[in-house]
Order: structure tokens, then C-alpha cells, then sequence
């Protein structure tokens, strides 16, 4: 290893395995019943890769790769902004009870 | 920005993901949860934005895609939620595809010298091959979700199965490999030939993989994809070496691939019997030979009266309920009921729903308080205890037959509806549910059926409860 510069790949495969670690241990703490909205918000996570597009879109020209990157980033935008907001509408149903439940609460 | 600036940017955004997911452990602290993931991908564009030499493209798709985001979000109907996830998730995998094809268009725009070494030849073939199942196997689920079976017979929520279609898809992936293989070791300028070959059969494979999975079997299937969205995501990562869609997209791929264990687990289920498939096609010769047992059949004053005179009532709803968009009478029927002094508490089945935790989004949107709401371990023990278990189109899910040794669903976890005093059940018939079994709960001397559509039965009950 001495004086040797590790392989990005190595590099990188590292960063993967202990963030599948994190992922295994964190969404088993997601209540089952916030299971719908998981999905949605991990779909807005993974539209992250908006970030490899917007990289393609702009190296300078205007060329294919250009192009492709462009159609990529506005395909995975409706992602980005659409999978955060259904969460939070979906969020918002499950937070709106707070006085409901006090109301009935009190009723009993 | 620095290198090590935008590296440490992206870190933070990374950690603002976990924190999004983490947040989901709790109803009240989720929607902080979803403000970090937020912030995270906010910091993840702009970030990326300042490092690129032209920004018009870019700010242009985000502003066309991002309308048609805020719309598709405010539309759409919590029932169409499972379409939407797999018609987000069918983007995801396509952009992934489109990102792959620019690098191998001008390597150099990413920082990747050209030729391409090895290294990221290998990660761009595996990327694309996911990102391409991820999109025509979404697209499957998605029409299949949709219900549009009769316009494709692709999209059938019926298993679509032939003679050696494992034998087909095993040779139609080696196929996919070999192209991969050619690919990585192309001579400079000769990539593109077996780089779209290869992505032309991913896009077969996955349109082949997920047709002959049933439609029972869906909350398996989107669970899936969700997952091959992630790997997707992560594979383009390591082509780019960016360790930010590394993070993203395991965390997605790991969610993705224990939702559809849940899943599995709560349908007794082997993940690949699920994924070869034909479940749902071959059933249905378990029906037929009970049909002369008699049910007793009450009208919705009777299920009133018994409802006003308990003391605890569980309510199962399944999909029927929803498909009869029944749920905001039912949250009325139970709110007359807790007015009355009747504790009242829902029961939920994992598969209850057309994806993981569906039901629990339909009954919050209906305004049910979601701590009425229980999960199916949280609940079972409490079925001995309870006056009324009130079944309302939920069939398999309550099918004692389960706990019986060879019986088709054997060993398929079930609510325990049984073991309540009285057993009240809603359904438009008699026919069987999805597995296609009798379900001996309907003949019970406890249980009364109460026939018709759940909505107008369960108006008529809350009419009745005076």
C-alpha cells in the first residue's frame, strides 16, 4: 500500500457497502403503516441521478450528449419535484389527525 | 467550487437522505424527515449547477419536468399511488440509460478520460442494464397497476406465460451479457454497436421478467423495481465516481429490496416463486366443492344494532373498500360508534393494499387518526378480547384455512378475525377472493354477512346507528 493510490472503484465500493448497511438498519425503523410514502420519497432519492444528467447537459455545446443529458434531467425532475410532493401530501394526511385525536380523547 | 468543496456538499446531502428515511419512523416526524430530503436535493442541483460550463439546458428540463412533477403530485388520487411509484420509478431507470449513453458519447465531460478504461466500461454496462429493466419492467407494472389489460395483453394483471419462458429469458440474459461483455473489451470508436444491442435486450428482459407475475403479487413486483431503481441510480454513481448517487441509490436499493421481503412474508411467499411467477392463473380449482354451506345474511340495521351494543369492534378493510372509495363512510360509521363509547381500532394486513402500507395512506386520507390504526402483529392478540371483528372487502386476509396444513395458503400470516364474539363480513357476493380459495369464515355460526357495496351498506349502517 505504501505510497500507492487505492483505485477509485475500491474507493467507491466501500462507500457502497456501508451505506447499504445504513440503508438496511435505518428503513427498518420506518413504521409499516409510513410504508406508501417510503416508496415515494425513495423514488424522489433516487431521482438524485439528476445530478449525472445535469452534468451531461453541460459540458458547453450543444451537441447529442448535450441533448441526451437535457432529456434525462427533465424526465428525472418530475421525479425530483413530484415523488417530494406526493410525500408531503401524504405526510400531510397522517398529521392532520393530531386534534382529531385529542378531540376524541376528551370524548371518551 | 473546489473539488473537495463539492465533495464535502454532497456528503452533507447524503447524510440529509439518511435523515429523510429516519424520519419515517414516526408519523410526527416525518414531514421533517421529507423537508431534509428536500433540502438534501436541493443542495445536490445547485451544487452540480455551479460546476457545469452551461446551465441553460439544465434549468430549463428542471423547470419543464418540475411542472409536470407538481402536477402529477397534486392530482393524483391516493388509490393510483402504486401506478405513480411505478411510472416514477420506469423514469428513473430510463434517465440512467440516457446518462450512460452521454458518457459513452464524450467521456471527457464527466472527467472519464477517453478511451474508456475498463473499469468504467463495467459500471456503465451495469448501470444501463438495470436502468433499462428498472424502465420496461415499470412500464409493465405500471399498465398492469393502471388496469389496462384489455387494451395490451401485456399489461394483463393476469400472469402472461408460455412454454420455456424461464428457458427464453435465461438465453435472452446471456445474450444481454455477451453484448455487455463486447462492450467493455470494444476497441475505441467501435462501443456503440454492442452498447445498444445489449441495452435494446435489457429492455426485452424486463419487459420479459415481469409479465408473468400476477396481479396479487404487485405490492412484490414495485417493491422491486423500486429497489432496481436504486441500483440504477447507484451504478451510474460509480461511473461518475460520485459518491452521493453511491449513498442515494443503496439506500433506495436496500428499502426496495426489504420492502419486498415484507412483502413476500406477509403473502407466505418464496421471492422467487414470485418473480418466476403464474400465481393467480393456475388457482380457482379449490373453489366449487363447498357451495351448498349455508351463510347467515343480516341487513345494515342488524349490523347497527350489533355495532351500538359492543364494546370493542375491529374493522379489517381490504382493498374492496377502496376500490367502493367506501373509506370516508367507514370513518364516519366509526366515529358515531367512539361518540357512542364503542372503542373502535382498524386492523391492517401488509398486502391490504396494492403496494406496501397502501391501506394506511387510504384510511389517512379518509382522516381515520392513524393511532386507530394497527398493524397486523400489534393487533392479532386482541381479536380473543374484541365483541365484533367487522371484515369489509377483505377476503384471503382473514381466511382461517391459513393456519390449516394443506391448505393452499397454509402458513400465510392472517388476521385472526375468527376468534372474535361475532364476525361481521361486507361483501358484494360470494365468490372467492384472489387465491381463488373458500374461505370458511363466512360459515361460521358467529358470522353474519352483510351483502351489497361496501359504501351504500356502510351509509346505511351510519344511518341506522342512532
Amino acid at each position: 500500500m505504501h505510497g500507492v493510490v487505492v483505485d477509485p472503484i475500491i474507493t467507491n465500493l466501500t462507500v457502497f457497502v456501508l451505506a447499504i448497511f445504513v440503508g438496511y438498519h435505518v428503513v427498518w425503523t420506518v413504521t409499516p403503516a409510513l410504508h406508501t410514502p417510503l416508496m415515494s420519497v425513495t423514488n424522489a432519492i433516487s431521482s438524485v441521478i439528476v445530478v449525472g444528467a445535469i452534468l451531461a447537459s453541460g459540458p458547453g455545446p450543444i451537441n447529442q450528449g448535450s441533448m441526451l443529458g437535457a432529456l434525462a434531467v427533465a424526465l428525472v425532475a418530475i421525479n425530483t419535484f413530484g415523488g417530494f410532493l406526493v410525500t408531503e401530501r401524504m405526510l400531510e394526511m397522517f398529521k392532520k389527525k393530531e386534534p382529531s385525536k385529542r378531540d376524541t380523547g376528551v370524548k371518551k | 467550487m473546489s473539488a473537495n468543496a463539492i465533495a464535502l456538499w454532497y456528503l452533507f446531502a447524503s447524510v440529509l437522505f439518511i435523515l429523510a428515511l429516519k424520519g419515517l419512523s414516526h408519523p410526527l416526524t416525518a414531514r421533517r424527515g421529507n423537508r431534509f430530503g428536500m433540502i438534501g436535493m436541493a443542495i445536490a442541483i445547485v451544487v452540480t449547477l455551479t460546476i457545469t460550463n452551461r446551465v441553460d439546458l439544465a434549468l430549463g428540463a428542471l423547470a419543464v419536468g418540475g411542472v409536470v412533477g407538481y402536477l402529477v403530485a397534486k392530482r393524483v388520487e391516493m388509490t393510483q399511488m402504486p401506478e405513480l411509484v411505478a411510472g416514477m420509478h420506469s423514469l428513473v431507470g430510463l434517465a440512467a440509460v440516457l446518462i450512460a449513453m452521454a458518457v459513452v458519447n464524450n467521456p471527457s465531460a464527466f472527467g472519464i478520460p477517453n478511451p474508456i478504461p475498463t473499469g468504467n466500461r463495467v459500471e456503465l454496462f451495469l448501470g444501463t442494464f438495470i436502468g433499462m429493466m428498472t424502465f420496461s419492467g415499470s412500464i409493465i407494472a405500471f399498465g398492469k397497476l393502471a388496469g389496462l389489460g384489455k387494451q395490451f395483453r401485456l399489461f394483463s394483471s393476469a400472469p402472461v406465460v408460455f412454454k420455456g419462458q424461464q428457458m427464453v429469458n435465461l438465453l435472452i440474459a446471456i445474450a444481454m451479457l455477451v453484448f455487455g461483455i463486447l462492450f467493455v473489451t470494444a476497441a475505441p470508436g467501435s462501443e456503440w454497436m454492442p452498447f445498444l444491442l445489449m441495452t435494446a435486450i435489457a429492455f426485452v428482459l424486463g419487459i420479459l421478467i415481469i409479465i408473468p407475475i400476477g396481479g396479487a403479487d404487485m405490492p412484490v413486483v414495485i417493491s422491486m423495481l423500486n429497489s432496481y431503481s436504486g441500483w440504477a441510480a447507484s451504478g451510474i454513481g460509480f461511473s461518475l465516481n460520485n459518491p452521493l448517487l453511491i449513498v442515494a441509490g443503496s439506500l433506495v436499493g436496500s428499502s426496495g429490496a426489504i420492502l419486498s421481503y415484507i412483502m413476500c412474508k406477509a403473502m407466505n411467499r418464496s421471492f422467487f416463486s414470485v418473480i418466476l411467477g403464474g400465481f393467480g392463473a393456475a388457482e380457482g380449482a379449490a373453489t366449487g366443492t363447498t357451495e351448498q354451506k349455508a351463510v347467515r345474511s343480516g341487513s345494515p340495521d342488524d349490523v347497527a344494532f350489533l355495532l351500538g351494543n359492543a364494546e370493542s369492534v375491529i374493522i379489517i378493510p381490504g382493498y374492496g373498500l377502496a376500490v367502493a372509495r367506501a373509506q370516508h363512510a367507514v370513518k364516519e360509521m366509526a366515529q358515531k360508534l367512539i361518540a357512542k363509547g364503542v372503542n373502535v381500532r382498524y386492523a391492517i394486513h401488509p398486502v391490504a393494499g396494492r403496494m406496501p402500507g397502501h391501506m394506511n395512506v387510504l384510511l389517512a386520507e379518509a382522516e381515520v387518526p392513524y393511532d386507530q390504526v394497527f398493524e397486523m402483529e400489534d393487533i392479532n392478540g386482541d381479536f380473543g378480547t374484541a365483541d365484533i371483528a367487522f371484515v369489509l372487502g377483505a377476503n384471503d386476509v382473514v381466511n382461517p384455512l391459513a393456519e390449516e396444513k394443506g391448505s393452499p395458503i397454509y402458513g400465510m400470516p392472517i388476521l385472526e378475525a375468527h376468534k372474535a364474539r361475532t364476525v361481521l363480513v361486507n361483501k358484494r357476493s360470494m365468490a372467492s377472493g384472489y387465491a381463488g380459495i373458500d374461505n370458511p369464515l363466512f360459515y361460521m355460526d358467529k358470522t353474519m354477512m352483510v351483502f351489497g357495496d361496501a359504501k351504500k351498506v356502510v351509509e346505511d349502517i351510519v344511518k341506522a346507528i342512532e
